[in-house]
């Protein structure tokens, strides 16, 4: 006890000598917390309130609608075909860029940063000029029958495209600080390149991994440039969530809109804990008493 | 099991870690790999486990060239410098790794691996630690645990890169005899890189000096510090002193001094540095005929039974203080204090030509 008072009282001097003055302090957190209110909290509520302003009846009738639901089914496949190709890739990715060398290395990883610094609008144009009918491979695709834009596939293209970063630029930094050791350490151990992989790799990974994921999959669900460019807008055919909100707010029907908005919203709240209760993981602090203690 | 390696070249871009280099470690000894950082070492290691290829050369593993084998069929036991244990098992699952990832027919039964295991945490002490996670270990249980791991597969040879490095001083000790101990007992091919010079005398049968990807020195512990083959290996291992010389048909002058030289008969007025250690020194208050170089004490440190004292030369131009190890009773018998004067005379040197830059 008296050891433990005695270190906390330190402790109180310590922070005391380090920390800026109060009013400081309170001026800092009030301003965050400000900025906050207004630009997300106030925002938040408000789509909630605007939802179900006109009661729940309407709240449910604007979700179950036909072209809403088909908005949140097409808005699911779309993140279940992206997130895994996703996944798989940048698994891939990061492995091979963190844990071997080659040529074109550096450029591997400039492409993988592109869907980050061009812009979404930008990234869906570029489709409608690979696959559109006046593409370079309109013609042909026309030929064989195969809708590219204006369909599915392209906006699963183009939300793949998007959502490329995600998980390869968490898990790049992860494995390269963690190194190759441990995989050396298994082959030599006589493990083969899966074994190695499953066994030390992938456990070493896995809540950057789950991290990249959430964020891949709440970006896939809500991406809006890239997608409307591609869709074409068909309503209960080519429409996405977010799509599907615009088009409800362009006809002023804004009880609808705010009540699917919400889902998107709630979405964002979902993935906002899944992160927070991820990440505390990952920082999980690792003890690190190593050489002082006893042999 | 013997190794062989022969003509070994490797080239990172533009340096050359591995200039042709050829080594044979015997059957069961314990062999130290010594060197600078970028003496290449390390690599000689790697490449002997299969975990780097060299650009040319081979490796024979008994006789049997294994240069193509890979990793996982060269049945070596690897320990890292910094462990690489599985952060993610605990201790038992991982000395136990190497047997579970065999394919099932050769895999032995659980039960088998467990006594296996429980065997090789009792070999290095660390039987209760079995349920805790690698973070939870000091350094040197960790490193332990690493080479329990590596010696659970029954390597046919074991190697460690730098094993103790990332120890403190006392724990390095320990580790150090005890795997001296572990050695002794066990017999298996070991090869173990350090920069440590005392490490690398102190543990091993036989020590490789490796500077600039070449081998400078085979030899056992007292070989290699006794008679260094050149002035690398002389000035790596432990304190040197050098003197300027010249080499005249088996004669030598070292600083004046006139001694024999018949290793150098044929030298034609050629320069030279004579390398003596600081315990080969003689002092004396007074000169003993005229084969003694005057000298002033700068420094005395009696720390321990040995006395070391810092010289500096008189008539020389040479202001690099000369370095003599002299005994407790030598130095009761001087009584030599800071300032006074002294002759010196190397008891034991060995010349090398100059080289030429």
């Amino acid at each position: 006890m008296a050891t433990n008072t005695l270190s906390s009282t330190s402790r109180v001097r310590r922070t005391l000598t380090t920390q800026e003055p109060s009013w400081v302090r309170r001026a800092l957190i009030g301003l965050a917390l400000a900025f906050l209110t207004l630009f997300l909290f106030v925002p938040l509520i408000l789509i909630f309130y605007e939802a179900l302003k006109k009661g729940f009846d309407v709240y449910f009738a604007a979700i179950i609608e036909p072209d809403a639901l088909s908005a949140i089914q097409l808005t699911l496949t779309v993140a279940a075909i992206a997130v895994p190709l996703n996944l798989v890739f940048g698994v891939a990715a990061a492995w091979a860029i963190a844990k071997f060398e080659f040529r074109g290395k550096n450029l591997l990883i400039t492409l993988i940063d592109l869907p980050f610094s061009v812009s979404p609008v930008v990234s869906g144009l570029i489709y409608v000029l690979i696959f559109g009918l006046q593409g370079w491979l309109g013609p042909w695709l026309a030929e064989h029958d195969i809708k590219v834009i204006f369909a599915v596939t392209g906006i699963v293209l183009a939300t793949v495209f998007v959502t490329v970063p995600f998980i390869a630029r968490e898990l790049i930094p992860l494995m390269q600080a963690q190194g190759t050791e441990e995989e050396e350490a298994a082959v030599a151990l006589g493990a083969n390149g899966w074994q190695t992989f499953s066994r030390v790799t992938l456990p070493n990974i896995k809540w950057g991994l789950l991290y990249g994921t959430i964020l891949c999959n709440a970006r896939a669900m809500g991406e809006f440039g890239a997608v409307s460019v591609v869709s074409g807008h068909i309503r209960g055919s080519t429409n996405t969530l977010p799509l599907h909100v615009e088009i409800l707010y362009n006809e002023y029907n804004f009880a609808a809109a705010f009540a699917v908005a919400s889902l998107l919203a709630l979405l964002a709240l979902v993935t906002l804990v899944l992160k927070t209760v991820v990440e505390s993981k990952i920082t999980q602090p690792k003890e690190n008493a190593d050489e002082h203690r006893s042999v | 099991m013997s190794i062989e390696v022969c003509n070994l070249s490797k080239q990172f871009g533009t340096f050359a870690a591995l200039r042709d280099v050829s080594l044979e470690v015997r059957s069961g000894e314990l062999l130290a790999l010594l060197g600078p950082s970028g003496s290449g070492k390390t690599t000689l290691l790697r490449v002997i486990a299969g975990l780097d290829v060299a650009d040319s050369g081979q490796v024979l593993f008994q006789g049997e060239d294994a240069t193509d084998q890979h990793v996982r069929e060269r049945q070596v036991g690897f320990v890292f410098q910094h462990y690489a244990l599985f952060r993610n098992m605990t201790i038992f699952e991982n000395v136990a790794f190497g047997l579970r990832v065999r394919p099932k027919d050769v895999r032995p039964p659980d039960a088998e691996i467990r006594d296996r295991v429980h065997e090789l945490l009792k070999l290095v002490q660390l039987d209760w630690l079995a349920e805790r996670y690698p973070h939870q270990l000091s350094g040197g249980q960790r490193q332990r645990i690493a080479l329990a791991r590596a010696l659970a597969v029954e390597p046919k040879v074991l190697l460690l890169d730098e094993p103790f490095g990332a120890l403190d001083a006392k724990v390095r000790k320990e580790l150090r005899s005890w795997l001296r101990r572990l050695h002794d007992d066990m017999h298996i091919t070991s090869v173990f890189v350090t920069h440590d010079q005392e490490e690398a005398l102190e543990v091993a049968d036989r020590v490789v000096v490796m500077n600039e990807g070449r081998i400078e020195q085979i030899g056992t512990p007292d070989e290699v510090y006794e008679n260094p083959a050149s002035p690398f290996v002389y000035e790596f291992l432990g304190n040197v002193n050098l003197f300027h010389s010249r080499l005249h048909r088996g004669r030598a002058w070292i600083d004046g001094i006139e001694v024999d030289a018949p290793e150098h008969a044929e030298a034609e007025e050629l320069a030279a540095v004579a390398y003596v250690r600081p315990h080969d020194i003689e002092v004396d208050r007074t000169a003993q005929g005229d084969a003694a170089l005057a000298a002033r004490v700068t420094h005395v440190l009696s720390v321990g039974p040995i006395v070391r004292l810092e010289l500096v030369r008189d008539d020389s131009e040479d202001k690099n203080p000369i370095q003599v190890e002299i005994s407790k009773e030598r130095f009761r018998e001087l009584q030599l204090v800071r300032g006074d004067q002294v002759f010196i005379k190397p008891r034991r040197f060995d010349l090398f030509p100059r080289r030429i830059h």
